[in-house]
């Protein structure tokens, strides 16, 4: 009879267990795989789209903003960019909350949020929803009718690559509990333990941002289903150091510049094949 | 007539301030410290209307530590700086207004470099090599245009520094009294006899 115990996020079962974060995270180990590296000299993403087919119209997507085609991989700072995994909805709500914070402490301080800070913001909102079941904190006994109930949890992983001057690059992981971590290499989304041990295999300390993109691109076609990678299934990201500024540089890659990259490393796809539908 | 003076040399900031708490034409108290460690490398003083001064440093100092117990990191002095002038320019706006004049100095540990930052009772703030408040700031400032040097050690700061309060002893018509001279360096904050 989980049944009982399902409705609400905030109602814990016998088994002492919150249903509803389960079934998101189960949620998520569906979604497009997104991968991290942490590199010495920088921070590499990538993440498989799964929402392809001839009939997606993506002319918009092949210039303008920032690059990527805005469906995993967002900018969320000057000095951090995320990779999503789960509901592409619950995931926008979630990117406009966190650019908010980090222009909040910009506004107050005058400097770029410190990654754990930003990681902690979205936590926080995320765990609200594990316990009183919403954003807001009802502040006063007699407005309680104020009070949100949160009908769900937020069905999204992040992965966030950052910088900032106290802890140089980061790589941070938060799930749907509100619960993050730090780490040197890591994966979600679907076959994610798969790209976990690969990378744990393969990954090396100090690591170059060089060496990081080609693990990456190494392990995302090990885990993908699709034997050829293009920009159509793969999105791209690195976080680096200006060399003249010293300032965080993200650089999401528009199509063209993945195609580019995927060639260069020699798995990417050539004219005469024609991918399996 | 109140008086602070402030300057930056190889690796360290100097900040003094005098300690005479006045009100009318009577001196009420010559022991006032008037340089707050506002944390492990950041020093501010602060001058003006009485009462505002005190409350308003220690608003700071509270603030700050409680970034630091929040966030378990201490916030760069830049950052700290950009925090007080914004909380100035959002008291000037309200209805009862703080009027306190700072100087900011602190080092970077995470760049290893000194700062210092002028911040005036209407929100301005000016990042400076060297800086002073009041009427002291008409004696001090040419002063240290001829003598300032940014690479300068501990020492020829400590001889700069003491040219300007002499000037200040000197011409001013109302003698100061004692300074309290604080340095900030990569070692920390530390009181200094002059």
């Amino acid at each position: 009879m989980a049944r009982r115990y399902d409705s609400r996020t905030t109602i814990f079962s016998p088994e002492g267990r919150l249903y509803q974060i389960e079934y998101a995270m189960e949620a998520i180990s569906h979604a497009g795989t997104v991968l991290g590296v942490l590199a010495k000299d920088g921070v590499v993403l990538a993440a498989e789209k799964k929402v392809t087919g001839k009939l997606l119209d993506l002319s918009s997507v092949k210039e303008g903003g920032y690059g990527g085609s805005g469906e995993k991989i967002f900018l969320l700072n000057r000095n951090v960019i995320a990779g999503v995994a789960g509901f592409s909805a619950d995931a926008n709500s979630l990117i406009n909350y966190s650019r908010q914070s980090a222009q909040r402490h910009l506004f107050s301080y005058n400097e770029d949020i410190p990654v754990e800070q930003l990681v902690q913001r979205l936590c926080d909102l995320k765990q609200g929803y594990t316990q009183y079941g919403g954003a807001f904190i009802p502040l006063c006994v007699t407005s309680s009718l104020h009070m949100a109930t949160g009908l769900r949890p937020f069905g999204v992983s992040l992965l966030y690559a950052g910088y900032d001057p106290h802890y140089q690059f980061q790589l941070y992981h938060s799930d749907p509990s509100g619960n993050y971590s730090g780490w040197k290499a890591t994966c979600i989304g679907a076959n994610n333990g798969t790209a976990q041990s690969l990378l744990k295999q393969e990954y090396k300390e100090d690591i170059s941002v060089e060496d990081a993109i080609d693990l990456v691109i190494r392990v995302m076609s090990k885990t993908m289903d699709s034997t050829t990678l293009s920009s159509e299934k793969l999105e791209f990201a690195t976080l680096k150091l200006d060399e003249t500024t010293r300032q965080p540089v993200a650089k999401i890659y528009r199509p063209a510049d993945v195609d580019a990259l995927l060639a260069k490393q020699g798995i990417g796809k050539k004219d005469g094949d024609v991918e399996m539908k | 007539m109140e008086c602070s003076f402030a300057l930056t040399g190889k690796g360290y900031v100097l900040i003094a301030a005098d300690m005479t708490s006045a009100r009318s034409i009577v001196k009420m108290k010559h022991d006032e410290d008037k340089v707050k460690p506002l944390g492990p490398h950041l020093l501010m003083t602060y001058s003006g209307e009485p009462g505002d001064t005190v409350q308003f440093a220690e608003y700071v100092e509270r603030n700050l530590r409680l970034y630091q117990i929040r966030n378990h990191s201490v916030l760069r002095p830049h950052s700290a700086a950009s925090w007080i002038r914004r909380t100035l320019a959002d008291s000037l706006r309200s209805r009862s207004p703080y009027s306190v004049n700072l100087l900011v100095g602190g080092y970077d540990v995470s760049e290893h470099e000194p700062h210092l930052y002028w911040i005036d009772y209407l929100g301005t703030m000016a990042t400076v090599p060297f800086a002073a408040h009041g009427y002291g700031s008409y004696f001090a400032l040419s002063l240290l245009d001829r003598y300032h040097n940014p690479s300068a050690s501990l020492e020829e700061g400590i001889e700069t520094l003491k040219r300007c309060i002499d000037e200040v002893q000197k011409r001013l018509i109302i003698g100061l009294g004692k300074f309290k001279v604080r340095v900030v360096d990569k070692d920390g904050v530390r009181e200094i006899e002059i």
